[in-house]
């Protein structure tokens, strides 16, 4: 609570990053969307022993990250964060797998150890490309598309409003939480009941400022639709844009370039 | 124009818990008037704003804004000619942008999109917040997020503000910028506030409540040189209306000369 700031998303660098403008910022999010959702699907529907053919999606990772001028450091410290989910996951495959698979020189790899960094590998790409899909979009933006392309209206103004105010409810737990810290001696009063107390009571808080923000949205006329000014709206650029990812996506999840960049350098190499 | 008028007459309102809020409440408020609501912690003030634009249906009694009485059927006209301004600007401030959330009022109101964004950068303009448009506004300063609640409002070009507390939490130049901006408004203004200074630059009328009824209703002077009608009502004479401690105690004797109620 008291370093919501370091968190594994740090809301307030993401929407800095968002509110950048560069031509990956500028293509409508349903597009964004879509093709990260193009880029999972074909990331995890690979093999469980493939590495060198999920390179180039890597590639084209990094290639989106430098069109939109998104620091790598900001993606790599957060699949840094969250890697030991990934670890655990994949641990005990080298122990169990024991089926050699590859020879590198003198090492032989066993399939285990292939498929645990299969899974570091697919962990890294899927996330990585949520984290940059937000970066580029914006929480908000994503929250529309994906209500213009058919969740749920009730769910994106959820989404929306739980984004607005988990700073305020941040702000308010981080205080209640102060408060308590320094009235507590010897480390009595930290135990679990006051704890419960400080979350029953924040519960309530939020409770009433939720009435609170229903009355102001009243008050402007809510019917329970979000209108927003400007409705993205498609452009060629947008549609050409996407096709041309969908072909290179696809096309990668086809063949597998990593050894086809090999064959041809070994051909060339007599 | 009789369509501004405010007209509140025997209101009465319990709570489901068994306070009393608001017992028996009458007054007008014409056109163009500016009229500060106060008393002290509990006395009803807030109860009271709620009825006056819908937030909480007269149990007794009723509220006529311009010819509507309120009702179910007009609560929708009534909404947009009085603007309510909350004290805690986030709860106001529901929507990911400062552009977003001055254009939410106006969007709901079903206006094209060309007009609601000359209405939302003719408000944001009118409280000098312009260059705040694209910014979040759970990263704005206090001063800021009050400017663009009253923007917010604003765009929905009410003819009745509701303001409740408005200069709370606000640093001394947030407050004196908010009351210039405000004392530049033409609009039927109905202020609640504990904040007697900005009551004395601000509404000429003055109405003190205590424990649900209207204590006094009358010319802000006359009412806060009441001292017993103050001291019963738990409000203190606002800062500027009492003796000032340098002058009556080093120069005592100018002060007494001066009087002892003047202004520095």
């Amino acid at each position: 609570m008291a370093n919501i700031e370091s968190a594994f998303v740090d809301l307030g660098l993401l929407d800095a990053l968002a509110a950048r403008d560069s031509i990956v910022h500028r293509l409508d999010p349903r597009v964004k969307v879509m093709t990260a959702a193009l880029f999972v699907l074909c990331v995890v529907s690979f093999d469980k022993y493939v590495i060198a053919a999920m390179l180039p999606f890597a590639l084209f990772l990094s290639l989106v990250l430098g069109l939109a001028g998104i620091p790598a450091r900001f993606v790599l410290k957060r699949l840094v964060l969250v890697a030991p989910f990934a670890v655990l996951l994949g641990l005990f495959n080298p122990f169990f797998d024991r089926q050699i698979l590859l020879h590198l020189g003198p090492v032989a790899v066993s399939g285990g150890w292939l498929s645990f960094l299969s899974i570091l590998l697919r962990f890294g790409l899927t996330v990585g490309a949520m984290l940059t899909l937000i970066a580029v979009t914006g929480f908000n933006g994503v929250c529309m598309a994906m209500e213009k392309m058919g969740m749920p209206k009730i769910f994106a103004v959820q989404l929306l409003l739980l984004y607005r105010y988990i700073f305020v409810l941040a702000d308010e737990g981080q205080r209640m939480h102060r408060a308590r810290a320094l009235r507590s001696f010897d480390g009595r009063g930290t135990g679990i009941t006051t704890y419960g107390h400080l979350i029953g009571g924040l519960l309530l808080r939020t409770l009433d400022r939720a009435q609170r923000i229903h009355l102001a949205m009243l008050c402007r006329g809510f019917d329970g639709t979000i209108r927003t000014s400007r409705p993205p709206r498609l452009v060629a650029r947008d549609v050409l844009l996407f096709a041309l990812a969908c072909l290179l996506l696809i096309a990668m999840r086809r063949y597998d370039c990593s050894l086809l960049l090999g064959q041809f350098l070994t051909e060339l190499v007599p | 124009m009789s369509h501004h008028i405010v007209e509140v007459q025997d209101l009465s309102y319990t709570y489901p818990d068994g306070a009393a809020a608001v017992r028996g409440i009458s007054f007008r408020i014409h056109h163009g008037e500016s009229v500060a609501v106060v008393g002290a912690n509990g006395a009803g003030k807030s109860t009271l704003l709620l009825h006056l634009n819908g937030a909480l249906t007269p149990q007794r009694g009723s509220v006529r804004i311009g010819d509507f009485p309120l009702t179910k059927a007009t609560l929708r006209d009534i909404r947009r000619t009085v603007g309510m301004i909350f004290q805690d600007p986030d709860d106001q401030l529901f929507m990911p942008t400062v552009f977003e959330d001055v254009a939410f009022g106006p969007l709901n109101l079903g206006l094209p999109p060309e007009e609601v964004e000359q209405r939302v950068l003719a408000s944001l303009a009118r409280v000098g917040v312009e260059h705040l448009r694209d910014r979040p506004p759970y990263k704005l300063s206090g001063g800021e997020k009050r400017a663009v609640s009253i923007a917010a409002v604003l765009a929905m070009s009410p003819d009745i503000l509701v303001m409740d507390e408005p200069s709370a939490n606000l640093d001394p130049r947030a407050r004196r910028t908010l009351i210039e901006l405000l004392a530049g408004f033409h609009h039927t203004k109905i202020i609640a506030t504990h904040d007697l200074d900005l009551v004395l630059d601000l509404c000429p009328r003055t109405i003190v409540i205590r424990e649900g009824q209207i204590m006094a209703d009358g010319p802000t002077r006359d009412i806060f040189t009441n001292d017993r009608l103050l001291e019963e009502s738990h409000l203190d004479k606002p800062l500027r209306m009492q003796a000032c401690p340098v002058c009556s105690g080093s120069m005592a004797r100018k002060a007494e000369d001066a009087g002892s109620a003047h202004e520095h």
